[in-house]
């Protein structure tokens, strides 16, 4: 790649950019450590898995423009797997979190390569379509344990030595981990290599004029974001100790799409906003049975028509800054 | 009775009649997707509410009011259709000009909202609908069983989609859709009213989804999550047909219907995801779909 030319406004601009997220990530940070002593660390840890799982989804509906409606394959198949490596092989956890982050890093290959053959809506109904068909595998063969799941998975040991069953441990370990997938995804998108995802979400046809070979870019960031959103899967089997048909149905894959909306497309830090804001309202609003399901619809549909910006967009549009 | 390739030839024809049923919903919900796609531009993530409407129409008519399924195929598309109407006119209208994500996030939402709604009053489990008097029964066609309903269903819809073609390819109302789809601005500038067509086009997209619909009631059971199912099936059809053509997504939709019939017989641990399988076959061999116009 040629020596890149810095304009002096963009780089005043990107040192803005670094100040906001600096202070956004040490707020945000600072909330994390506070939390578990007000909420309860079970409710924490699946925000963040979440959180993660939006992030990953993020990278490549708000920086790409690629809208992939079939996530929940990442997320729920390695979930099956982490959990059966420490359920049936009796792996230690971080062994197993590698072998779920390393199959949904496999399928995202095999569903990427298929699914940027086509662009724009039919790639958002190839990646739902594949990921209905590994949904069906997953009903039918039995290492997933069908309508079962797999219950029970024990949280073992990390590196032999830390106990996972300590709550309070757990929730270090999954913050941990969560923070530093944050930081790689803040790096991806402002690394050069981000600068070419922004391009093709803008005009992709005149980003191959450009010579970019756009197809490489966008299976490339769609196995990126794949792996971490299996890497967010892997980290929840061992949170809930189950994986199950829910990981892996097409209700998860809109899920983690109303988290980034509701967060605010494209922005640092929506995803994480969005996942809680969603995941709190599950929480709260389950005795309420199927209106749950209405009232997300809801929000999809007010988030479209009224605030595409989403609540970390609106904040920064508010603040004028980058967030 | 006889057998081909060891397999009892009532079972092989059976399972052939299920696969052209199915072939027959494929069809007529791909060619709603694809005459919407055309004049919106957006893919109808609620087709599948749309038709579980209609299901339920059908359903609640008889219930409650004692219309048969004779008036319910008159009254519950065009009633379904006049709802498609106001949510083109109140939602849909206002993201034509955005990306068309949009579109899609926006059509899933209202999915969900109709489906939860149907979950609240009916909870998950199905209600039954009764084959109307004049279809009970059925015929032997010394190979296999012909029930009256399930051949009235195939020969129906079949007979709806050819029309449907004919009126979009060789009609003059058609050729000014088709002109519509192609260029907008200029068919606006000979003075025809393009926005009413785009409404009117969406209410008859979702009129034949909520035709499948009631047609579907008798042989299904009527419930809430008929729909969301059977959509992503549908959206494997169309990725497989490509939305370029009508007689493509018609002609794709029955040929899947009994590919996935036959999978049942000779091979059925893999019937549910056949269809699958051959759209990332196509997607390999013919990125474009088989009647697809390359983008």
């Amino acid at each position: 790649m040629m020596e890149r030319v810095v304009d002096p406004l963009v780089l005043q601009r990107r040192r803005e950019t670094n100040v906001s997220f600096v202070v956004g990530f040490a707020i945000m940070v600072a909330l994390f450590a506070v939390l578990p002593f007000i909420a309860y660390p079970v409710f924490l840890m699946q925000a963040l898995c979440f959180a993660l799982f939006a992030c990953a989804f993020n990278l490549l509906i708000g920086y790409v423009g690629l809208v992939s409606f079939g996530h929940a394959l990442y997320f729920g198949w390695a979930s099956y797997l982490t959990a059966f490596a420490v359920k049936s092989w009796h792996f230690h956890p971080e062994l197993a979190i590698l072998i779920g982050t390393a199959t949904a890093a496999v399928l995202g290959v095999v569903a990427g390569g298929v699914a940027i053959r086509r662009q724009g809506i039919y790639f958002a109904m190839i990646t739902l379509a594949l990921a209905q068909m590994m949904y069906f595998f997953a009903l039918r063969t039995p290492f997933t344990g069908g309508e079962d799941g797999i219950q029970a998975v024990p949280r073992g040991r990390l590196f032999g030595y830390f106990d996972l069953s300590n709550e309070m441990t757990m929730y270090v370990f999954v913050l941990v981990v969560v923070l530093a997938a944050f930081l790689l995804i803040y790096r991806i998108i402002n690394s050069p290599f981000g600068e070419v995802l922004k391009a093709i979400r803008e005009n992709e046809q005149r980003t191959i004029s450009l010579g970019y070979n756009t197809d490489r870019y966008k299976l490339v960031v769609f196995v990126l974001s794949a792996t971490l959103a299996g890497l967010a899967g892997s980290l929840k089997a061992l949170v809930f100790q189950l994986a199950s048909l829910t990981d892996v149905h097409w209700t998860m894959s809109g899920d983690v799409l109303l988290m980034t909306l509701l967060g605010g497309l494209g922005t640092v830090f929506g995803p994480v906003a969005g996942a809680f804001a969603v995941i709190a309202m599950q929480n709260y609003l389950a005795p309420f049975g199927q209106w749950v399901l209405v009232i997300q619809g809801v929000i999809f549909v007010v988030c479209v028509l009224v605030f595409r910006r989403g609540i970390i967009g609106e904040l920064a549009a508010f603040l004028r800054v980058q967030l | 009775m006889f057998e081909i390739f060891g397999i009892p030839s009532q079972a092989l024809f059976g399972q052939l009649l299920l696969g052209l049923i199915n072939g027959s919903f494929y069809a007529l919900l791909s060619l709603g997707l694809a005459v919407i796609f055309g004049m919106l531009n957006i893919i109808n993530f609620t087709h599948g509410a749309q038709y579980m409407m209609g299901a339920f129409c059908a359903y609640l008519l008889l219930q409650y009011l004692g219309i048969n399924y004779w008036a319910a195929l008159v009254i519950v598309p065009i009633a379904v259709g006049v709802f498609g109407i106001l949510i083109e006119r109140l939602f849909l209208q206002h993201v034509r000009k955005l990306d068309h994500l949009y579109g899609l996030i926006l059509t899933f939402g209202l999915a969900l909202i109709i489906e939860g709604l149907f979950r609240n009053y009916y909870g998950s489990s199905g209600q039954p609908y009764q084959v109307p008097e004049a279809l009970r029964g059925g015929r032997n066609l010394g190979f296999m069983f012909l029930p009256n309903y399930r051949a009235w269903v195939i020969a129906f819809s079949l007979t709806i989609c050819l029309a449907t073609w004919f009126a979009i390819e060789r009609t003059r109302l058609g050729s000014y859709l088709r002109a519509a789809t192609e260029n907008p601005t200029l068919v606006r500038a000979f003075g025809i009213n393009v926005p009413r067509m785009v409404t009117l086009t969406y209410g008859f997209g979702v009129g034949l989804a909520a035709l499948a619909g009631v047609m579907a009631a008798p042989i299904y059971n009527v419930s809430p999550q008929m729909g969301s199912d059977l959509i992503i099936v549908v959206f494997a059809v169309v990725v497989i047909g490509g939305m370029g053509s009508i007689m493509g997504a018609i002609v794709t939709g029955f040929v899947l219907g009994i590919v996935e019939g036959l999978t049942k017989v000779f091979f059925p641990e893999a019937s549910n995801t056949v269809i699958f399988v051959i759209m990332v076959i196509v997607l390999l061999v013919r990125p474009a779909g088989m009647f697809g116009r390359t983008a």
